[in-house]
């Protein structure tokens, strides 16, 4: 067999090995070139992949070659070859990003370590994103967890202790739901294989425990996502944690948590079990309204930048989870193409933040008080950011809102399309707080802004600003994957 | 060669490519003026290579890329686009001579932000004059609205923030929430934007549909200034005067009417909104706009609120002349956007003329400053003229198509709102001229000797008064183009 046939497997392992081979190494620089190394690697199998699935369809790879439903298959289909082209591709551009970035902002002894858990937090994202078996989603989805409460710890206020604390906690309900879910369905069909399992469910369809796998799958994966209302873990876990991770986290760790909930319940469940059995879609509709008023209107209150932004990707989880739940074509369309356009913009923001963390030493909006004049590069790259988060055309906030519109229209549901908007108006508000702080108020004298900003930071962050407006503008790649994967989930069952 | 499709793709750019010379040459602020002018001439130049081809009757395009099938980021040049064009890019090479005067005259900070961003609101303005669908139109209105925020805001202070917000809370809430659906639907209808003449709606939907999306459109189109969105335009008078002659006065409020009229003529089509009575209530409505503003017109005693809501006024005459769906009165809309421009920029020229030269903003204190400042009060009387509708300015002309096609539609509430408000525009300005002109000025001890204002800035009033009165003998490139876009022949 070749190379090219175990790139599913090489997807997942390459990181993997990279992990343990950065704690033997040692040595922050070393480590470093091996995690970028891995994550580029990493990247370049999953663009293989993408462009294999668009070829000629999902790949099926059986690992150990234990066939399935008896051994644990990669699966690589539409949706999974878009998710690992998003979270490989963050990673390639954060990990460049990283090296300057943790230089004031984690201990150095540490900084091995550091990107031990990146690495390890990326194969879990990877692996849940390719495998196809219910349980090995749960093994990584907890490698990847565990990693990230490791990575938020590392941040340099000691509060992000707390925040890691809190997350665990959050996370590790959510990981119980999750695999009390999934324990249920295996009771109920003896297979832990998706798509095995997705074809027993049609025979005990309804019954109880299959409803109730349902409903734990769904809060634990919820919480994982960040919901509104079980947010909580979200705005302290990205405040506090280092610039970089907060960054990657904001791009990848919900939108594959999202992954998860679209694999549960169109490959799984199907949807006219979700939403015919149960008022699957009148809760989502209600709680994703919730957040995207609730946690709209609680950023504009926030007096740092980073609180701030997390806030707001409560808010944008609430568009990511109202396209799914009008069960439509365009709505998952929306779905899947906002993952990605928000997952790259708020990337690029939390960069942008590291940037002004970095040479300002913190990211209130008192300190960044004529950011406008000091920094700006950085204050525009914010400004672009933070029009493609409230939908403004060349963005590509903009192409995920439009078919959020769509899919609204399509069900002749006005009163949606008038909430979709007025809620973007909140976003207008909070992005405008940092606007007016940075360009109306004098830089403050005490705050000493000597720092420069290096190229390797520098550097990814620009690449992932023009990215926000690259795909406002040319969507051929987002558009057609999105709306190729959201047929395909739609027609699974 | 250059054609006129590149003409298009140049004008788009000249102004870009001007502004980053002018940021370039910060530090030389002669070099820098001197790039503003060199780009606002050939800017011009692209313009008038257009403007042969589309009188004979051709559509240069140009197509950059499509965002998504159907929904292409393109350009189509008509005849009111075109005028839209030439308007902008003329008045822009005055109002750079003038801002050259004004902003050196009040020794205003940040000029070449300013400079920068008016060159860019220039490129984001012929993006909307020349756009081929609604959705390229919807995407530079928008840029507009961006790049003018930091004009109005000039000043950085607690009240130009004020005055920012609301400016950018109602265009860009209006564009968002009313607009952005109503692109969508139609899209989501038609499968595309395109103007296309005779509209694209026919058949599509039913009267009371056709009415709300109608009714959304033209609130969406919140530059247009029909109330109740109206509040933003007195708000950004807190601007430089020169950012309120060319951007409020003629750029960003003409791409609101001319919005209107594209929507209404390419979109919607005269003949679909003509059955049942669709545009009933936005007569109405624009006629209450015209009306309610001149009457707060008349009790202001600032200068540039006053014309503010002079603005706002003229603005629904546009919007009502395009709602009488008769083509007479179409071509009426069409030359008011022309007229009221060189009109109404002569007026806030003035008004800046005498803030420069005599600190002055209050009517209460024009009195006899006719006698300092002879030129620019002749200019502003000639502008005044022209809001009013008299004989030799160019509002005259414009009034009497619109006049012409309410009367020949029957529609008599429209013809007396024209005749009414006709009456409240000479009962406001009519009395400043009189002061400046015939009352002796009290004495004063804060006052100061001054004459006319720096040399540029009354050039450039001048200019625009002469284009005034030249457009009512010569008003026949616009009616030619205005024809043209009907269809009803030279």
């Amino acid at each position: 067999m070749s190379l090219a046939q175990h790139l599913p497997a090489l997807q997942v392992v390459i990181p993997l090995l990279a992990a343990p081979l950065t704690v033997l190494l040692r040595h922050r620089t070393l480590a470093f070139a091996v995690a970028l190394l891995a994550s580029w690697t990493a990247f370049a199998i999953s663009i293989t992949l993408w462009l294999q699935v668009d070829a000629s369809g999902t790949i099926s790879y059986a690992i150990g070659n234990w066939p399935p439903p008896w051994g644990i298959e990669y699966r690589v289909d539409p949706l999974s070859s878009f998710m690992l082209v998003l979270v490989s591709g963050m990673a390639s551009v954060v990990l460049p990003y990283c090296r300057s970035s943790i230089e004031d902002e984690v201990p150095q002894q540490q900084h091995y370590l550091f990107y031990t858990m990146f690495v390890l937090c990326l194969t879990g994202l990877l692996g849940i994103s390719i495998t196809g078996d219910a349980f090995n989603i749960f093994v990584f989805l907890e490698i990847s967890s565990l990693a990230t409460y490791v990575l938020i710890a590392l941040g340099r206020d000691r509060r992000a202790l707390v925040a890691s604390y809190q997350y665990l906690i959050m996370g590790t309900i959510g990981a119980t739901f999750i695999v009390i879910g999934i324990g249920l369905l295996y009771l109920m069909t003896g297979t832990l294989n998706i798509a095995d399992m997705g074809q027993r469910l049609a025979a005990v369809q309804g019954t109880r425990p299959v409803l109730a796998a349902l409903a734990f799958l769904t809060v634990g994966i919820s919480l994982k996502l960040a919901l509104f209302p079980l947010h909580q873990w979200l705005p302290n876990a990205y405040t506090y944690a280092p610039s970089a991770v907060s960054a990657f986290l904001a791009a990848t760790a919900t939108k594959v948590a999202v992954y998860v909930l679209l694999r549960f319940y169109f490959s799984v469940f199907g949807q006219s079990q979700v939403f015919g059995q149960l008022p699957m879609q009148e809760a989502m509709l209600l709680l994703a309204l919730a957040g995207m008023f609730a946690a709209s209107a609680t950023a504009i209150f926030q007096s740092d930048l980073k609180r701030l932004f997390a806030y707001s990707s409560v808010g944008q989880i609430g568009y990511i989870i109202l396209g799914l739940s009008f069960d439509s074509v365009s709505g998952l369309t929306a779905t899947i193409l906002h993952l990605f356009n928000h997952g790259i913009t708020k990337g690029a923001i939390f960069m942008l933040l590291g940037l002004v963390a970095l040479v300002m030493g913190g990211t209130s909006l008192s300190r960044v008080q004529g950011l406008g004049k000091r920094m700006p590069l950085t204050s525009f790259g914010m400004v672009i950011c933070g029009l493609s988060l409230i939908g403004v055309p060349g963005t590509a906030g903009f192409i995920s809102k439009w078919y959020l519109l769509l899919a609204a229209l399509e069900q002749g549901q006005w009163w949606l399309v008038f909430l979709i908007l007025l809620s973007s108006l909140l976003a207008v508000a909070y992005v405008w707080r940092f606007v007016e702080a940075a360009y109306f108020r004098e830089p403050r004298q005490d705050v000493d802004a000597n720092a420069t900003v290096p190229w390797s930071m520098g550097v990814p962050t620009a690449l992932l600003v023009a990215a926000t407006v690259y795909f406002g503008l040319s969507t051929g790649f987002t558009v057609g994957s999105a709306s190729q994967a959201a047929t395909f989930l739609m027609g699974a069952r | 060669m250059f054609t006129a499709d590149d003409a298009i793709l140049a004008a788009l750019l000249v102004p870009v490519l001007g502004a980053i010379g002018i940021a370039l040459a910060h530090r030389w602020p002669n070099l820098r003026e001197g790039i503003t002018l060199t780009t606002a001439v050939a800017l011009l130049a692209c313009v008038l290579n257009i403007l042969p081809s589309v009188l004979a009757g051709a559509r240069p395009t140009a197509t950059l890329f499509s965002v998504l099938p159907g929904l292409e980021i393109a350009f189509e040049v008509e005849p009111l686009g075109m005028l839209f064009a030439l308007v902008a890019s003329g008045l822009w090479i005055v109002n750079s001579i003038y801002s050259i005067g004004y902003m050196r005259g009040n020794n205003e900070a940040h000029q070449t932000r300013f400079f920068v961003c008016f060159a860019l609101a220039l490129s984001a303005t012929m993006g909307i004059a020349f756009s081929g669908n609604l959705f390229t139109l919807f995407l530079f209105y928008e840029v507009l609205t961006l790049i003018t925020y930091p004009l109005v805001t000039h000043h950085g202070t607690e009240k130009a923030r004020q005055g920012g917000r609301v400016y950018l809370g109602l265009l860009m809430g209006t564009s968002v929430v009313f607009l952005l659906p109503a692109l969508v639907f139609i899209w989501y209808l038609t499968g595309t934007t395109d103007f296309t003449a005779g509209g694209i709606l026919a058949d599509k939907l039913s009267p009371a549909g056709l009415m709300g999306l109608l009714a959304l459109c033209m609130f969406g189109i919140g530059k247009a200034a029909l109330m109740p969105f109206h509040k933003w335009l007195p708000a950004a008078m807190v601007a430089p005067t020169p950012v309120s002659a060319l951007l409020h006065a003629v750029a960003v409020v003409k791409a609101g009417v001319f919005s209107v009229v594209k929507v209404i003529v390419y979109i919607f089509g005269l003949d679909t909104l003509g059955v049942n009575g669709t545009t009933d209530w936005l007569i109405l409505l624009a006629g209450f706009t015209i009306v309610s503003a001149s009457v707060v017109a008349l009790g202001a005693d600032n200068l540039k609120r006053r014309l503010a809501y002079s603005t706002i006024s003229q603005l629904s005459y546009v919007v009502m002349a395009a709602a009488l769906l008769a083509p007479l009165s179409v071509v009426g809309a069409t030359l008011h956007i022309a007229a009221h421009a060189l009109g109404k920029i002569t007026l806030f020229f003035a008004a800046g003329a005498i803030y420069t030269a005599a600190h002055k903003t209050e009517v209460s204190q024009l009195d006899g400053i006719g006698r300092r400042m002879p030129w620019t009060m002749g200019a502003f009387a000639i502008g005044a003229l022209s809001m009013i509708g008299l004989p030799p300015a160019a509002g005259f002309v414009s009034k009497w198509y619109m006049l012409s096609g309410a009367m020949a539609s029957e529609q008599w509430l429209a013809v007396g709102v024209i005749a009414l408000s006709t009456l409240l525009n000479a009962g406001y300005f009519l009395p400043i001229i009189y002061r400046a002109f015939f009352v002796t000025p009290a004495h004063d001890e804060h006052d100061h000797p001054h004459g006319e204002a720096p040399l540029p800035m009354v050039i450039a009033l001048t200019a625009t008064a002469a284009g005034t009165v030249l457009l009512f003998f010569v008003p026949d490139v616009p009616l030619a183009l205005a024809k043209q876009m009907l269809g009803l022949g030279g």
